[in-house]
């Protein structure tokens, strides 16, 4: 039998929480709102115990002291959480859709033989069951499923959440690893940091995005030309950077890059959540797909259907035609 | 070493999705099928590691969509050998059994490194790889790109925002979940895919996995309605050209 309570996995950096898990607290503050539970954030590591007391939203924060799990490995980290879960027993977990929730939230439910939910968008308590809206397939589909025991564990795409505007301290509960940790077979080495020298595309009011849809690497060479001729630069999806054709320097989402244009010229991007959320804060967005479905659609302000490889050279010309008129 | 490598079958997003009558699965059989791109990519890391290293490769699939070809397919590129699992029916598994079936597969290569996908655009309930993990009684590390052998064990590079990676140490046997192979995934050509089909036998064996509850039930599948959609340019190449070069300049994007 669970408890009414919501845990959240907290991932901090530079002793301050994650954007994730002020989102992540904001939506479990909503949901301990209807099961009449406490919101306890779980902090893992000395180097984010200085980030405990900023976890708004949190009643309660369970700090885990231990310089073992200062860096991410995952042998340290799941024998941390199954134990801290079979204890607080809460009624669902909810962790950031990001490179350590992937790891742990599935190994977690198969632990402990508890539903998993990933991509998660909404969270509703109706009964005495979980509803939980799901983004599948590159965010083409939704799905609404039912979670009827606990702990859930919840799986959150950032920007599903926002954090709470009633900001509270939470108790802290600062302890030593309740269970004896080994290090495992899988050991953090180093942090290796991009190298210095490419274009910063976080710094850029004008960035030119490459999907998929340019097919081939000879094909960049029409999206360079037209980021030239605006005089901004050019970025990419995952895909293109996983091909190489552009290093990982210039990649927006999730696992790359986060991006506040002006604009943002996306040229056969399909719009997956994961290349969204590094997009957000774009101020303009112009969209060019032949798929008039494609969920890039959603968040920009103009688009077209027209081929990418049609439209980008009458761009570039169109621009370098007004420039020179002005 | 070696190494067995799961590939999965995803349904194309290019195609349109449809969803089933009762409106809470997808329509499959209307669906068209490809390789899970991670996991492509976790063949493509398997063979760089054969070619660096020496290793056997061992390929594992379920049955479903168009898994021949990309066994086919993976047998031109090199792989030792093909393993395919049967289902009793038409449907993929549920992620437990699944990872159950993959398992039973599995375990008897005796595989000091498994590498799978770290995720695929259909799963519901979360990524199958530490749940594979688990079934196997290896250590799970996912968000891979880039894999070396070393001295003892393998060095994994796992992707964190910000084009930072931490360079993880990993002794075998363990299961790692690949975003990214060190490069991209090698070209086959046709007329060597057709030359497997020719030569290629799979190694056929049943999968089977004991009936469970599941523990989330889909009660509506459906296609997201947008709240706010662009403001669709229309016209030849020149014409929409023109109209976003003169927003751009209204807007004084472009000076």
């Amino acid at each position: 039998m669970s408890t009414p309570n919501i845990l959240v996995l907290a991932e901090t950096h530079d002793n301050t929480p994650a954007d994730i898990t002020l989102e992540l607290l904001g939506g479990a503050r909503q949901l301990a709102a209807a099961t009449g539970g406490q919101v306890v954030a779980i902090v893992l590591g000395q180097a984010g115990s200085a980030a405990a007391e900023k976890m708004v939203g949190a009643d309660r924060v369970v700090v885990i002291e231990d310089a073992t799990l200062d860096a991410y490995s995952p042998g340290p980290y799941l024998a941390v959480l199954e134990h801290i879960l079979t204890l607080e027993s809460p009624r669902a977990v909810l962790i950031g859709s990001t490179t350590v929730g992937l790891d742990v939230g599935p190994a977690l439910g198969a632990k402990l033989d508890a539903p998993v939910v990933g991509n998660c968008l909404r969270i509703e308590k109706q009964d005495d069951m979980l509803s939980v809206t799901s983004s599948l397939c590159g965010g083409k589909i939704l799905a609404d499923v039912e979670v009827r025991r606990g702990p859930a564990i919840l799986m959150v795409l950032p920007g599903s959440f926002h954090a709470t505007d009633q900001p509270a301290t939470p108790e802290v509960d600062r302890r030593a690893s309740p269970v004896p940790l080994e290090p495992g077979r899988i050991t953090f080495d180093q942090m290796i940091l991009p190298e210095a020298g490419d274009v910063d595309i976080t710094a850029q009011d004008i960035l030119v995005g490459v999907g998929r849809g340019i097919q081939q690497e000879d094909n960049m060479e029409v999206a360079e030309e037209l980021a030239e001729a605006l005089g901004g630069a050019l970025c990419a999806s995952r895909p293109i950077v996983d091909q190489g054709w552009l290093p990982t320097t210039r990649q927006v989402g999730k696992s790359g890059m986060t991006v506040k244009p002006k604009l943002y010229l996306a040229l056969g991007i399909s719009g997956a959540p994961e290349h969204l959320e590094g997009m957000k804060g774009t101020g303009l967005v112009i969209a060019v797909n032949t798929d008039p479905n494609a969920p890039i659609f959603d968040v920009a302000q103009y688009g077209t259907e027209l081929d990418l490889l049609d439209l980008a050279p009458e761009l570039t010309e169109a621009i370098k035609t007004r420039r020179v008129a002005t | 070493m070696k190494i067995a490598v799961v590939l999965r079958q995803v349904p194309d997003l290019i195609e349109p999705l449809e969803i089933v009558g009762s409106g809470n699965a997808l329509d499959l059989d209307g669906a068209s099928f490809l390789v899970n791109e991670s996991d492509d990519h976790a063949l493509e890391q398997a063979i760089l590691l054969k070619e660096s290293a020496g290793a056997t490769v061992d390929v594992v699939a379920l049955d479903f969509g168009d898994v021949d070809n990309t066994l086919y397919s993976a047998a031109a590129k090199g792989v030792d050998r093909l393993i395919k699992i049967t289902l009793e029916d038409d449907k993929p598994p549920a992620p437990k059994a699944a990872a159950a079936m993959l398992a039973q597969a599995i375990g008897p290569i005796e595989a000091d490194l498994v590498l799978i996908g770290c995720q695929a655009h259909d799963e519901l309930q979360g990524a199958l790889g530490p749940v594979l993990a688990l079934k196997l009684g290896l250590p799970y590390l996912g968000v891979v790109r880039g894999v070396t052998a070393g001295d003892g064990g393998l060095q994994a590079c796992k992707e964190f925002p910000g084009a930072v990676m931490a360079r993880m140490n990993v002794q075998l046997p363990a299961v790692l979940g690949i975003l990214a192979a060190e490069s991209p995934p090698r070209y086959v050509p046709v007329s060597r895919i057709r030359a497997a089909m020719k030569s290629t036998q799979f190694d056929e064996q049943p999968g089977a996995a004991e009936p469970t509850e599941p523990a989330v039930v889909v009660r509506r599948m459906y296609h997201p309605e947008p709240a706010e959609r662009a403001e669709m340019l229309v016209g030849s190449e020149a014409e929409v050209a023109g109209r976003i070069a003169d927003i751009l300049i209204e807007r004084g994007i472009v000076k």
